[in-house]
């Protein structure tokens, strides 16, 4: 049942927790939200006031990445204490209750905190053939959404999934997964990724929790915190990048000092994500740092863009080995023919032509007649 | 037909119309060269530190530079579409009236089933290139707009804002990057096909146009000088 009516500080104490690490929470909290540490005063005040908004956590068609994504978040109170700071009342994969319990109670939050529970959203929503795809207690996805929708405060769409339609969108979409911000009218959060680091995600439900508003989002609803900057402005390889040092094959000798993963399809320079940065695994390493390129997997359609180990695309409708370059060429060499062929016809005719111009010359001169 | 004619030397192409092509010439080459490099770069490696080196930042530096002047040369070139003289007006790239759309079949007469021209044509651009020129200027805004689109978040440059909307309504930057790198082959099949078409023209007409682009100048016969 929702627990909301405490505050943070009120359920920690009740657990055994003592003041100090309450403060270092609210420390970790703090940072995690890109505020730095002298704002966790204000982070503690907040948590010890206001009550916890309840979250319902929806998972739609998704691979439940995004959770296990979350529940690794690297700072341990972090994470342990967030499922404890919000008040999780209904998430099929982590709830204890089951069927028409869960149901229920899903229910009940959003009859008893209208326009105050956090909506998290995990997973596309299938549009086509009335939503069959993807059907929970007898319902479509998107008859569950958007009944949860109307009454969140916020609504976060985690993951790719959500947010673009990853996996299930790529083309041909079989399904019609589309992202929640297309079936939703209010505003979205967008933590795409697949799935999303950890720390961010837990950092968004941070500040959601602290401030009760929402982070400030870029055109694409995500949040500017994370999603401002590529991969590749803050790649330590970038150097090697501007240098011209590329790795041509992955076990050539460029691949083994460290060079820049560029022509190996590397998404970097196109992805916008905290990956460099943050890193993956309590900090220990991201793709790029493990020898392998970014796949560019927080983009919009992504799947659709490959193949992932080669720097440009296949060109649409020319086969998947064709490049843009080869249908350039191609059609260069054509034209080169073509140009070719012409100035011999045009030469053909045109001596033709001088000819004609010669004799016609000759006779209109006034001297023709002696010449004759 | 008489053969003996008299030409008229007629001014054509004023400086800021030349001064426009060539530095566009010169634009598009260094930003197709650049932008293919970009694409496809090779490794340069030398026995010497990655921080002595910095060949890939140059050619991405003089992709962007050149992008510029693509740009503010367009833009000139716009400005002095309405206040050039006729043969730079805007209303010569756009056939609106039914005198440039036989002008247009006259062309297509020469340059296809290579007729020997029956009617005058147009001294300046001839209608047909006039409306491949205005079909060209939107593949220079598209260029312009995804180049701009895709360099924003390398700068703070006020251009790379001004077309970031272009990221969105395209999907992902994959799918700009993709148009911008295949709308390079488009300059290289135009730059074969117009640098032929001006020999050929000039060769079928022999009204100087090669070299009207250097000096200005082209002749026409005077008794179709009615234009």
């Amino acid at each position: 049942m929702p627990r909301a009516g405490n505050s943070l500080w009120e359920v920690m104490r009740e657990k055994g927790y003592s003041r100090r690490d309450f403060m270092q929470f609210c420390t970790f909290a703090a940072t995690a939200a890109g505020l730095g540490t002298n704002a966790s005063a204000a982070v503690a005040k907040a948590f010890e006031k206001k009550d916890r908004p309840p979250v319902l956590w929806l998972h739609f068609q998704e691979c439940t990445c995004c959770s296990e994504s979350f529940i690794r978040a690297s700072h341990p109170m972090v994470a342990d204490v967030l499922l404890d700071a919000i008040s999780l009342d209904y998430d099929e994969t982590l709830q204890a209750a089951a069927g028409h319990q869960a149901e229920k109670c899903k229910a009940d939050v959003m009859k008893a905190s209208a326009g105050k529970y956090i909506l998290l959203v995990e997973g596309s929503v299938p549009t086509k053939e009335n939503g069959v795809f993807c059907m929970i207690g007898g319902r479509t996805a998107e008859d569950i959404l958007k009944e949860a929708a109307a009454g969140a405060a916020a609504i976060v769409a985690w993951g790719n999934c959500a947010s673009y339609g990853c996996v299930q969108a790529a083309k041909p979409n079989p399904t019609g997964a589309t992202a929640i911000q297309k079936l939703v009218n209010k505003p979205v959060i967008n933590v795409p990724g697949c799935p999303p680091i950890a720390d961010v995600m837990v950092a968004i439900v941070t500040h959601i929790l602290m401030f009760g508003r929402m982070p400030e989002l870029d055109s694409q609803g995500r949040p500017k915190e994370f999603y401002s900057r590529r991969v590749h402005d803050t790649c330590y390889r970038r150097p090697y990048y501007d240098a011209g040092l590329f790795v041509e094959t992955f076990d050539d000798d460029n691949a083994r000092k460290g060079y820049c993963l560029y022509k190996m399809g590397c998404r970097g320079p196109l992805t916008y994500n905290a990956c460099s940065v943050t890193k993956w695994n309590g900090g220990t390493s991201y793709p790029i740092q493990s020898g392998h390129g970014c796949l560019g997997c927080s983009e919009n359609g992504f799947w659709d863009n490959g193949p992932f180990y080669r720097h440009l695309p296949s060109f649409p409708g020319f086969g998947i080995e064709s490049t843009a370059d080869t249908v350039g060429l191609t059609l260069g060499a054509a034209a080169a023919v073509g140009v070719a062929a012409h100035a011999v016809s045009t030469n053909i005719r045109k001596r033709k032509l001088i000819h004609d111009q010669v004799v016609e010359a000759v006779k209109d001169t006034p001297d023709s007649k002696e010449v004759e | 037909m008489p053969s003996t004619q008299t030409y008229r030397r007629l001014y054509v192409w004023e400086m800021p119309v030349r001064l426009y092509h060539w530095l566009n010439a010169l634009a598009i080459a260094v930003l197709a060269v650049t932008g293919y490099l970009i694409g496809r770069p090779f490794t340069v490696g030398y026995a010497q530190e990655a921080s002595f080196q910095y060949w890939f930042g140059t050619v991405r530096f003089l992709h962007f530079m050149a992008g510029y002047v693509f740009l503010f040369n367009m833009l000139v070139r716009t400005y002095w579409g309405f206040v050039g003289n006729r043969f730079a007006s805007w209303d010569k790239f756009i056939p609106l009236n039914r005198q440039a759309w036989r002008d247009i079949v006259e062309v297509l007469r020469i340059d296809i089933l290579q007729t020997r021209g029956t009617g005058p044509i147009h001294i300046g651009h001839n209608r047909l290139a006039g409306l491949i020129y205005f079909v060209t200027f939107f593949i220079f805004m598209f260029q312009g707009l995804t180049g701009f689109a895709l360099y924003g978040p390398n700068s703070h440059s006020v251009f790379g804002n001004l077309a970031a909307w272009v990221v969105p309504l395209m999907g992902s930057e994959a799918v700009v990057r993709q148009w911008h790198h295949a709308m390079l082959w488009f300059y290289v099949l135009f730059t074969l096909v117009h640098v032929y078409l001006v020999f050929y023209h000039d060769y079928v007409e022999g009204r100087g146009t090669t070299s009207s682009m250097v000096g200005g100048w082209k002749f026409e016969r005077e008794d179709r000088l009615d234009d």
